[in-house]
């Protein structure tokens, strides 16, 4: 019998290790595994590599991951935010590495390494300085700049409800880099508000196929990033 | 008073915009277009962070941090509206799929070059979001901007000096003194705003300005 459910946040990331490649879904705050990231900053690996759209809000979830020293590089495509100083100071500090990615690149660099293709051409950036040092081949009349594909060791995401097996679905908006995340990395840890035995998720319904999933833990009463923000929390 | 103002701009742009386009707006003034919807028109709002369907922001009390737009604010959705994820949002914008894409502009220069992400300073933190995608797959990119930077520089330039964007992008720039288009002789000239003399526009542009 699959069931891939584990106990707590803890031990759904006790499989993360000191140097990994680590995918954080959300776009701003809508999404963000705010509890795995927590239970991250707990557990003290240092030196990942995360991939996120943004570098996190105020003092809570990546950015309180950032603030506490454990991330050498943000791979990101909008690192600034209303809520946030920590990129931005530790950045102008020389503290931490910066790779900038469009959006639509960033998402389209974790299909092709979920999908086993190792590098692709989109006219994307052609001509900006995000070129710079990159392939440019042309195609029909066009110029096009090759992106490689992105592979991860980890992701961390957040859905609504799940099955034991690991399908899942999401809410609303706080979809975006959720699924792609989920297939684009060797070990897929989720955090579910709701998880429910086989047969519970329509199949027509499931948007992530559990094949995708490694490790869940429920959440059922998640924080919203926002309201901490809003209340001006912080992590630890 | 001559000239637009922000919603004169912003409602003078709707007007070009086809009945049931798909429309993608950038954050701040572009945001203002989906006020101005010409009677008897119909437009689809697309939001890169997922949803196609885009309806206003929701009463005081009723937002949902699950639901918002790209510049991170509730949004609602109105009926026939969907959710998908980064990858099918972006196929939509990088494969042509998407309309019409209204942006602001730091610069844009007259073969239609867009500057609008950075303005290269050392000390800035660069980020993009999705504007290079957007103008590499959209179909039609309008821009909306003041005609002068707020020391009175012209946005209007023969070569931008700051990074671009994406090249030979814009369509047409709709400013608070004229409406004008990236022609195959550079500016044209499509429209001056009201009691707007065409010798100031032609002053404030720094780059030749066609005109009838």
């Amino acid at each position: 019998m699959v069931d891939k459910r584990v106990g707590s946040a803890a031990e759904a990331v006790s499989v993360i290790e000191d140097g990994q490649v680590v995918l954080i879904s959300g776009f701003g705050s809508a999404g963000s595994p705010v509890e795995l990231v927590h239970a991250l900053i707990d557990q003290g690996t240092r030196d990942l590599v995360v991939v996120n759209n943004n570098t996190g809000n105020g003092q809570v979830g990546l950015a309180a991951l950032i603030a506490n020293g454990q991330v050498r590089k943000m791979v990101c495509s909008y690192p600034r935010s209303t809520f946030s100083k920590v990129f931005p100071d530790l950045y102008r500090a020389g503290k931490i590495e910066l790779e900038l990615v469009p959006q639509g690149t960033l998402a389209e660099r974790l299909r092709a390494g979920a999908a086993g293709i190792p590098a692709f051409y989109t006219p994307t950036a052609v001509g900006t300085p995000l070129a710079g040092g990159k392939e440019v081949r042309e195609f029909d009349g066009r110029e096009y700049v090759m992106e490689r594909g992105l592979k991860a060791d980890i992701a961390l995401v957040r859905c609504d409800t799940a099955d034991h097996r690991g399908n899942l679905t999401y809410n609303k908006t706080a979809r975006n880099f959720g699924p792609v995340m989920c297939m684009a990395a060797k070990t897929t840890l989720v955090q579910a508000r709701e998880v429910l035995p086989p047969g519970e998720i329509h199949p027509e319904h499931v948007i992530t196929p559990g094949i995708f999933v490694d490790r869940l833990v429920e959440i059922s009463d998640p924080v919203q990033e926002s309201q901490l923000i809003a209340d001006e929390r912080s992590y630890p | 008073m001559t000239g637009w103002n922000r919603e004169q701009m912003a409602a003078r742009l709707a007007q070009d915009i086809p009945d049931g386009s798909c429309v993608n707006l950038g954050i701040g003034m572009p945001e203002l277009v989906a006020r101005f919807v010409p009677e008897g028109r119909e437009f689809i709002y697309h939001t890169e962070n997922g949803l196609l369907g885009m309806g206003p922001p929701p009463p005081p009390g009723e937002e949902d941090p699950e639901l918002i737009n790209a510049g991170k604010k509730p949004v609602t959705v109105v009926p026939g509206a969907c959710f998908f994820d980064h990858t099918d949002s972006f196929t939509m914008i990088r494969g042509g799929h998407i309309d019409v894409c209204v942006l602001g502009a730091m610069q844009v220069s007259s073969t239609g070059d867009l500057a609008n992400w950075s303005t290269g300073a050392p000390d800035a933190i660069p980020a993009v979001g999705g504007a290079m995608d957007l103008v590499a797959g959209v179909k039609t990119i309008f821009v909306i901007s003041r005609h002068v930077t707020k020391t009175g520089a012209p946005k209007l330039v023969e070569r931008c000096s700051y990074p671009l964007t994406g090249p030979r992008v814009v369509t047409r720039v709709f400013t608070d003194l004229a409406v004008i288009d990236i022609g195959p002789d550079g500016f044209q000239l499509v429209e001056l705003a009201p009691g707007v003399p065409l010798k100031e526009v032609i002053e404030k542009t720094d780059a030749p300005l066609g005109h009838p």
